[in-house]
């Protein structure tokens, strides 16, 4: 009996094979567009992380000596045999023709713990022949390949000058056999150690930075990423609903007749419920197939080197992890799941008997009308949500609010245009036309829906993206305008530094500060010693008079905009640093690498404050970097990770940026390619109910060929029109991300930035899509046999 | 008794509260006996067949079909009598579009788990849709679809066929035909019918006839 009921509802499939297309092919893009942009999302990730470590950025702690640069190996040893999980890089200077090159040398097998925890067992079996190559920055493969027979592959996610490999190949490079010049401390140890002070009195700890400062800015952008991602979604489960809504509406007259056949009600829904998880679990393996090769298409290099040197964990998602295809299958059942449950509802309460379907068929027909209220209630919910709520779930919550509201709205908002049009239009084939577009509307209204969606999401992330670039660029330009950022090991070394380099630089600037409590949150306290630097490069939110002036004389103080918005603190309120000592606001400065309150005042105020602090890290102005680096390594014996030449990492982190956004823009057309495909199956499947609806015009006059391209201008039109209602919801969409969701998650605003050339262009593209999507179906409408037309009228006698 | 029905009873809402349109209906059919429905238009011919068939619920009375009480059983019971012991022919033919009419003749017998290739091939022989058994429904005309109709529901074997006007939509001369052809194969397989009919003629041709008036049969 079960198979008997499945084989029939199968035939419906393969008596219409373009319908079973739409669907399985809507949901497996859907699932593969979130699939590729957590692949990206990954990526980038790992990037960041990748970044960090070969710079040295601090992210963990690390272990140096405390005289010279050499950890002997037993030193090493003896901290493992102890228990502490360390793992050793062996980092030097290596000259090739003119480049002076960076090597890093690290221990493959335990690099694993650079990565935290949850990495260390994958890491292991990362493959042997991977261990002899040497993984450098683009620049400097050339220059590297002339000196060493080891196989060199350009990797971008290497710093400039900076080349990875493994600690053998390292020591044969360096010369420098058995030995170490650094240990990084995993961040998680086992348990009852012993003092590392013991164990190896010859080396000091120094300590992680509490949190990059890149890091909760690429933060927010992976969560405004994921935003996306679920947005892309949205738009496949448009086009899954279309199809599960026709396919199941046209089997619904088949539905009865199984159940008056003898199929109880309950076993069919049963069938279709299997039917349905089948396709989805075939879609979803599909698309999360195409989710990878899409991540792997789009970002090559990722695939070729990330993953050769760090094994399965860097490169993260684009191995074929066993959680990544479950969540990939998981989301396009939850997917299949929402965009077929109105369409079960709906089975599940249609009665047996065809007569009393009329009644039913009322019903749904007075659905329309609800939907129209249900639309305004969610966009008015949506305005009010960041009014009336606080919270993430809230900003969420509106967010969802507002797109499916506006969802909702745009067949309405069609219509009523067209409407508009028809009463306003002159000519009787205009107005022929535009009725027949309005008629046309409930059968384009899913697909529609999914393109409006598609253009507000382009619009909406294209306008974050392209906002956060320009305030990431400003952003490094203010915070990292120093050429070298030197971090010493003591105040001893720090005060030397001072001495050393005070008159080979233009400014050296402390970087020192306090961790207290202002306004009861939690802050840090910094003692600038103010240049014209800082004036030229940082840019305040608000500001009152000549900020740094006042700085500088310890008249006021600068806060961050973290701090601003939790105590409502801005220019002209008071900031208490301590107990009687409360300085007017002179600045609110972005901040968006922090995720706690800052203040910064003069240093000589600082040092008065604060005594006992002396600074230890500075940031050098200077005309010759490389110069002042040669001095600071050999007059002060400082390794080469304790500097940071400003000026790389800020081409360098800009250059992952600028990835990210190249992949950002890849993923926008394939959304809005999607949202075409939905437009193409709609009109193909719509193409066959025409022929009665166009043959009365055919009868009057107009040539087939003319009917075909009105059905082209058709779609252009709604495409058009839908693009004047996605361009505010773009805005809104990416207003409420930028200023709503953001503040809610990081605690500070990202400046909204508008790019009317890139809508253009975005709109030119929908539309194009539109175009290109009703070609066909058009052609067809065009090459219909006038037997088919003339079939028509006969049927009517 | 394979049916037997008592004191059936069945309104449908109106604007001005429920219009009644059985008020007691009594009736017994033996097993293999024929009988016709006729009645004005609207009286509830049909109304009455698919309550029997347990398409529809009933508001008071009882309907018992091969000793089971259709009146008290679930959706799932109802299926399973539908499946197992009664051939439903439709006015409107209600054939599955996407199934061939070959597929279409042994659906519900392989529903029943009863599926005869042998006794399928006979049927369609018998009303001869040989040549048709590779085409889609929509391919067929009027007549041969109805023929499709009659040999799905007797293919399964079963007790009862209830039949609505089922040559209704076709001309005088094909519904003759149609006609003859499934009395000759109801009598053959000793299934019981009742049919719905407005024709004196076909009436005449089966055991009984009985009129539906003001919601009662006479
Ligand atoms: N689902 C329904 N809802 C409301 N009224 C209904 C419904 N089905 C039938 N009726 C009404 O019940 C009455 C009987 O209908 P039924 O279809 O049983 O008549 P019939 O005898 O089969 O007529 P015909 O010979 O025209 O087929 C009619 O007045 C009809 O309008
Ligand atoms: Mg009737």
């Amino acid at each position: 009996m079960t198979a008997a009921g499945l084989a029939a509802l199968w035939s419906h499939w393969r008596r219409n094979p373009l319908q079973l297309f739409t669907l399985v092919a809507g949901l497996a893009l859907a699932t593969a567009l979130w699939s590729g942009v957590q692949a990206l999302n990954a990526q980038a990730r790992s990037s960041y992380d990748a970044a960090a470590a070969v710079l040295g950025e601090g992210r963990f702690d690390q272990l140096v000596p405390r005289v010279g640069d050499t950890i002997p190996r037993d030193t090493y040893l003896a901290l493992r045999e102890s228990g502490w999980l360390v793992s050793p890089v062996l980092e030097g200077p290596l000259r090739a023709d003119d480049a002076r090159i960076r090597i890093v040398g690290v221990d493959i097998p335990s690099v694993p713990r650079w990565a935290g925890s949850d990495a260390q067992d994958q890491r292991a079996d990362s493959p042997r022949q991977d261990r002899d190559a040497i993984f450098a920055h683009p620049g400097i493969v050339d220059a590297l390949a002339g000196i060493t027979e080891y196989p060199v592959i350009a990797n971008p996610d290497m710093a400039p000058d900076t080349a990875m490999t493994d600690i053998s190949v390292a020591e044969t490079l360096l010369d420098r056999p058995d030995a170490l010049t650094r240990l990084v401390v995993a961040r998680v140890q086992p348990l009852g150690l012993p003092d590392i002070a013991t164990v190896a009195p010859d080396l000091v700890r120094r300590a992680a930075r509490q949190s990059s400062d890149i890091d909760q800015l690429t933060d927010s952008f992976h969560l405004n990423l994921t935003a996306f991602g679920l947005l892309s979604f949205a738009v496949g489960i448009f086009i899954v609903h279309g199809a599960i809504g026709l396919a199941f509406e046209q089997r619904r007259a088949m539905i009865r007749t199984l159940r008056t056949l003898g199929l109880s009600l309950r076993r069919i829904m049963l069938l279709i419920a299997l039917e349905l998880l089948a396709l989805a679990v075939i879609a979803g393996a599909l698309g999360v197939a195409m989710g990878y090769a899409l991540a792997a298409t789009l970002l090559p290099d990722v695939a070729a080197t990330l993953e050769g040197l760090y094994g399965a964990q860097v490169a993260g998602v684009l191995q074929l992890d066993p959680a990544w295809w479950l969540s990939g299958l998981g989301i396009a059942l939850a997917g299949a799941v929402l965009a077929g449950a109105g369409a079960f509802w709906t089975i599940a309460r249609m009665p047996i008997l065809a007569t009393g379907a009329r009644a039913w068929a009322v019903a749904s027909g007075q659905r329309r009308g609800w939907q129209g209220i249900l639309a305004v209630v969610l966009v008015g919910l949506a305005g009010f949500g960041p009014v009336l709520g606080g919270g993430l779930l809230a900003g969420f919550a509106s967010l969802a609010c507002l797109l499916l509201g506006a969802a909702l709205a745009l067949p309405l908002v069609l219509d009523g245009l067209l409407a508009l049009g028809e009463r306003r239009a002159q000519g009787v084939r205009t107005q022929w036309f535009l009725a027949d577009t309005r008629q046309q509307l409930p059968g384009l209204r899913l697909a529609l829906m999914a393109l409006l969606l598609a253009m507000a999401a382009n619009i909406g992330v294209s306008t974050m993206v392209s906002s956060f670039r320009l305030t990431f660029t400003g952003f490094l330009d203010q915070r990292l305008f120093a050429d070298l950022y030197v971090e010493t090991d003591d105040t001893a070394q720090g005060a030397a530094l001072q001495r050393i380099v005070a008159d080979r630089t233009r400014a050296v600037l402390p970087i020192q500060w306090v961790d207290t409590q202002v306004a009861g949150q939690q802050a840090e306290i910094y003692g600038a010693r103010v240049a014209p630097a800082y004036a030229e490069n940082w840019q305040f939110i608000a500001r009152d008079g000549s900020v740094w002036d006042r700085v500088a004389a310890g008249e006021a103080a600068i806060i961050n905009e973290q701090l601003a918005r939790r105590a409502d603190l801005w220019p002209g309120d008071g900031v208490t640093l301590s107990p009687g000592r409360t300085l007017p606001i002179a600045g609110v400065v972005g901040d968006y690498g922090n995720p706690i309150g800052q203040v910064v005042i003069g240093e000589p105020l600082f040092q008065r404050l604060f005594p006992d602090v002396a600074p230890e890290r500075f940031g050098l102005v200077t005309d010759d970097p490389d110069g002042l680096r040669a001095v600071l390594e050999t007059e002060l014996g400082l390794s080469q990770g304790q500097i940071t030449d400003q000026a790389a990492l800020k081409a360098f982190s800009l250059d992952v940026f600028e990835r990210t956004f190249t992949v950002t823009a890849a993923l926008n057309v394939l959304t809005l390619s999607v949202a075409g495909f939905a437009i193409l199956m709609s009109l193909l499947t719509l193409a066959a109910m025409r022929v009665p609806q166009l043959a009365p015009a055919w009868a009057l006059g107009m040539t087939r060929r003319s009917l075909g391209r009105l059905e082209v201008l058709r779609a252009v039109v709604l495409a058009a029109l839908t693009l004047l209602v996605a361009l505010p919801l773009g805005l809104a969409l990416a207003w409420m991300l930028l200023t709503v969701i953001n503040v809610e998650a990081f605690g500070w605003r990202l400046p909204m930035y508008l790019f009317p050339g890139d809508y253009a262009v975005l709109g030119g593209l929908s539309v194009l899509a539109a175009l290109l999507a009703a070609l066909w179906p058009a052609r067809r409408l065009a090459r219909t046999p006038p037997s088919d037309l003339l079939k028509v009228f006969a049927n009517e006698g | 008794m394979l049916l037997s029905v008592e004191n059936l009873s069945k309104s449908y809402p109106g604007p001005e509260g429920p219009v009644p349109v059985l008020r007691g209906v009594d009736l017994q059919v033996q097993a293999g006996a024929t009988l016709a429905l006729r009645g004005e238009s609207g009286s509830g011919k049909s109304t009455l067949l698919h309550l029997v068939g347990g398409l529809d619920r009933a508001d008071g009375g009882r309907i018992v079909i091969d000793g089971q009480e259709v009146t008290a059983l679930d959706d799932a019971g109802r299926a399973a009598l539908r499946r197992e012991t009664i051939g439903i022919i439709f006015q409107q033919f209600n054939l599955i579009p996407s199934l061939t009419v070959a597929a279409n003749i042994a659906f519900q017998a392989r529903l029943a788990g009863r599926h005869d290739a042998t006794r399928a091939a006979e049927l369609a022989e018998a009303l001869g849709l040989t040549e048709q058994l590779d085409k889609y429904p929509e391919q067929l005309s009027g007549g041969q679809q109805q023929r499709v109709a009659i040999a799905r529901a007797l293919a399964a074997r079963p007790a009862l066929v209830l039949a609505d006007e089922p040559t209704g939509n076709l001309d005088e001369d094909t519904a003759a035909v149609v006609m003859d052809q499934m009395l000759s194969l109801v009598t053959e397989t000793g299934a019981a019918l009742m049919m719905v009919t407005h024709s004196p003629d076909l009436a005449g041709r089966l055991g009984r006839q009985l009129h539906l008036r003001q919601g009662r049969l006479a």
